[in-house]
């Protein structure tokens, strides 16, 4: 049942319970440091601290959340252009995010990569990608090593709809299920290409239908609500490691922003907008919580919080140093790497 | 005259070859909001959606529909986006496009004009930035150009559209606000012709694409010590202006190649060597290129200005060949 999508249970969850409410408060915690963080990091760039192109996920939190909630720290995530929020719900520190953003020595690429190329191995972020969709071959593949190695794990590879169109989702999906290799391919569908509607350019009945062409199960879900996200992960994770092999989620889910943070998104009507502003993942939970008997203080720090955290990162990332040009010349390979000639 | 941007030329350029040819049509992603540049700006309005494609984020299907439908008698113009996204469809450029007419015995040609926005631009980092046009010069069948002025971005475009051999157009990213004055006709510039940017006796500047403007603010800064420097634009890098480099080194005896791509086995090789082998015996200093470091192109602007040329050591280049 590809198409079948879990409906939000509004918000109100049925049977819930302390457990699940501190699951609750934790996602929440994830999506406003998120939300602070890509609010920041576009401040940053219409200021020109943060260079190069910034894709913020705004609206999209609860994809990152849900999914990442479900991951210990061996496993393994490939992100795309869009990637902050995917870096930290793997649990990639936040100031070393930013401060990497703003291209200094202390961000996790020392500076080289920036937004498009942001990874921290040490969590399992084998990292953003400018290329789009050339992040799922390697999730696929780091999953063949753990196979090889007999290492505990498996590999998350995020991606948006527009990558469902070339080449490599499509190969990918055959070669994980042929090779039974421990996956879980999330789509998280904004609709959108950069400024192209998906609809437009795709045919069929969409990710979750070419998944299960290639034997690959799949479950689509509203990916503005992160409980949903979250439970749909947990059953499909669960079947990857109990039975070694890919599935796919497809999460239906809003981008706020423009492809960049400098995109003004001519091509959507103002209506269009405020309507897919009306499905604000954090919003959303924040309500449930509240249903639940969650305080407005409690939900109101949680924000507070990731926006002290967020600002005190953007304040040392600012004041933090460039690395020095020789780094430039460090890291490019073994043998004869770095030289003019 | 007009005072126009490469990006207002080169459009102006491509809507006049459609209006003329209902055989060109042009495919890639978010054409029709008129392309990441602007430089299909109005296009799909005016000529249709069956004509300006938007297509889905499919490169290597781009690329090798358009073989197909450049055998078929269309003249396809390819928008690769960013020149890296180019690497997606490679087996399509380079071993079909590049090696149908000669595989199949001449029974089909390739008519088609694959446009890779090229160079660093905005910090976009490693994968962005980067200037491959030595890999496809290196293939035989694929004619390259790289233009540097709006006059030549409209004049190349129209000549690769019109020439029956796949033409792989490099436009600098840097270079579609860059404005100058054009002949509002925007007369095709032949392939394979450089253009002399500035005359000088001393040294032969051979380059192309945005180092063009580099070369003449150096060319400019030397004259100021005395040194005139002559300034060749290539501006089509296969077939290259041979006899246009060797005249011209054989007056000033001196030769400095400069481009933005890395320099080891980049383009400045080739001409380095020919003019060495062919001009090797007058030659009053050895051949000297400047291009970049072989280093992947970082984010940080200290970091990448590590492989970025500035005008200071391009004038201490130059000097360094004339004085000794
Ligand atoms: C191979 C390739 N083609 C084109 C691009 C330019 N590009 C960057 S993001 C993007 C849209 C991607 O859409 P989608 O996969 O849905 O992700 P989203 O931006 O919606 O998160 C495009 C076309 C690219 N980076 N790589």
């Amino acid at each position: 049942m590809s198409e079948a999508t879990v409906q939000p249970t509004g918000p109100v969850l049925e049977g819930a319970n302390d457990a699940m409410l501190a699951r609750l408060i934790a996602h929440q915690r994830t999506m406003a440091r998120i939300r602070a963080f890509e609010e920041a990091a576009a401040e940053a760039a219409a200021a020109g601290e943060v260079l190069g192109l910034v894709h913020p996920s705004i609206g999209q939190e609860a994809v990152a959340a849900g999914v990442c909630a479900n991951l210990e720290r061996h496993d393994l995530v490939t992100s795309t252009h869009r990637g902050h929020g995917h870096t930290l719900a793997k649990g990639a520190d936040l100031a070393a995010t930013m401060a990497e953003l703003f291209g200094k020595a202390s961000g996790f690429c020392k500076g080289k990569g920036g937004s498009m190329h942001i990874a921290d191995f040490s969590v399992g972020m084998l990292g953003a990608n400018g290329v789009v969709a050339a992040g799922i071959p390697i999730a696929v593949g780091a999953a063949q090593a753990l196979k090889l190695r007999r290492l505990p794990g498996v590999a998350v590879t995020f991606f948006g709809d527009g990558a469902t169109n070339r080449g490599p989702f499509f190969e990918s999906l055959n070669w994980a299920a042929l090779f039974r290799l421990p996956v879980l391919f999330v789509c998280e569908d904004n609709g959108f290409g950069s400024t192209t509607r998906n609809e437009a350019v795709s045919a069929g009945p969409g990710p979750a239908a070419r998944a299960e062409a290639c034997g690959v199960p799949a479950r689509t879900v509203d990916g503005s609500d992160v409980a949903a996200v979250d439970e749909a992960a947990a059953a499909l994770l669960a079947e990857i490691r109990a039975s070694g092999s890919p599935r796919l989620l497809h999460a239906r889910t809003h981008r706020f922003l423009g492809h960049t943070s400098i995109d003004a998104q001519g091509y959507r009507s103002a209506d269009e907008l405020a309507a897919c502003r009306k499905s604000d993942p954090i919003a959303f939970n924040a309500a449930r919580l509240r249903a639940l008997g969650c305080a407005d203080a409690e939900i109101s720090a949680i924000a507070a919080a990731a926006g002290g955290e967020v600002a005190a990162a953007v304040a040392a990332a600012r004041a933090a140093p460039h690395a020095p040009s020789h780094e430039a010349f460090a890291d490019i390979q073994d043998i004869g790497g770095g030289l003019w000639r | 005259m007009a005072l126009m941007t490469c990006q207002e030329a080169a459009l102006a350029a491509l809507a006049h070859e459609m209006q003329e040819d209902p055989t060109i049509w042009a495919l890639g992603e978010d054409l029709g909001r008129g392309g990441v540049f602007g430089q299909y700006r109005g296009l799909q309005q005016r000529f249709g959606a069956e004509r300006i494609v938007d297509t889905p984020i499919s490169e290597a299907t781009i690329m090798g529909a358009a073989v197909g439908a450049a055998m078929m008698g269309t003249r396809p113009v390819v928008e690769m986006r960013i020149a890296d996204f180019a690497l997606c469809a490679v087996d399509e450029l380079v071993n079909q496009a590049a090696k149908a007419r000669f595989m199949f015995g001449g029974q089909a040609k390739v008519p088609l004009v694959a446009r890779h926005p090229m160079g660093t631009w905005k910090n976009l980092a490693a994968q962005h930035s980067q200037s491959l046009e030595a890999w496809w010069v290196h293939v035989p069948g694929l004619v390259v150009a790289a233009p540097a002025t709006p006059a030549d971005c409209a004049g190349l475009l129209k000549s690769s559209i019109r020439c029956d051999d796949p033409v792989v157009l490099l436009e600098h990213k840097d270079l579609w606000t860059y404005a100058a004055e054009v002949d509002e006709a925007l007369p095709p510039v032949p392939l394979g012709v450089a253009e002399c940017a500035r005359d000088g006796r001393d040294l032969t500047l051979v380059t192309w694409s945005a180092a063009r403007h580099l070369a003449l603010a150096a060319a400019d800064a030397a004259a100021a010590t005395g040194i005139e420097v002559e300034v060749l634009d290539l501006r089509t890098l296969w077939p290259w202006d041979r006899g246009a480099v060797l005249g011209s080194v054989s007056r000033t005896r001196r030769l400095l190649v400069l481009h933005e791509a890395v320099q080891v086995a980049g383009f400045g090789a080739e001409i380095a060597a020919t003019v060495a082998e062919t001009l090797g015996s007058i030659l009053a200093a050895p051949v000297r290129r400047l291009g970049a470091p072989r280093v992947p192109i970082a984010y940080a602007p200290p970091l990448e200005a590590v492989y970025r040329i500035d005008q200071g050591r391009v004038l201490a280049t130059i000097q360094g060949l004339v004085r000794g």
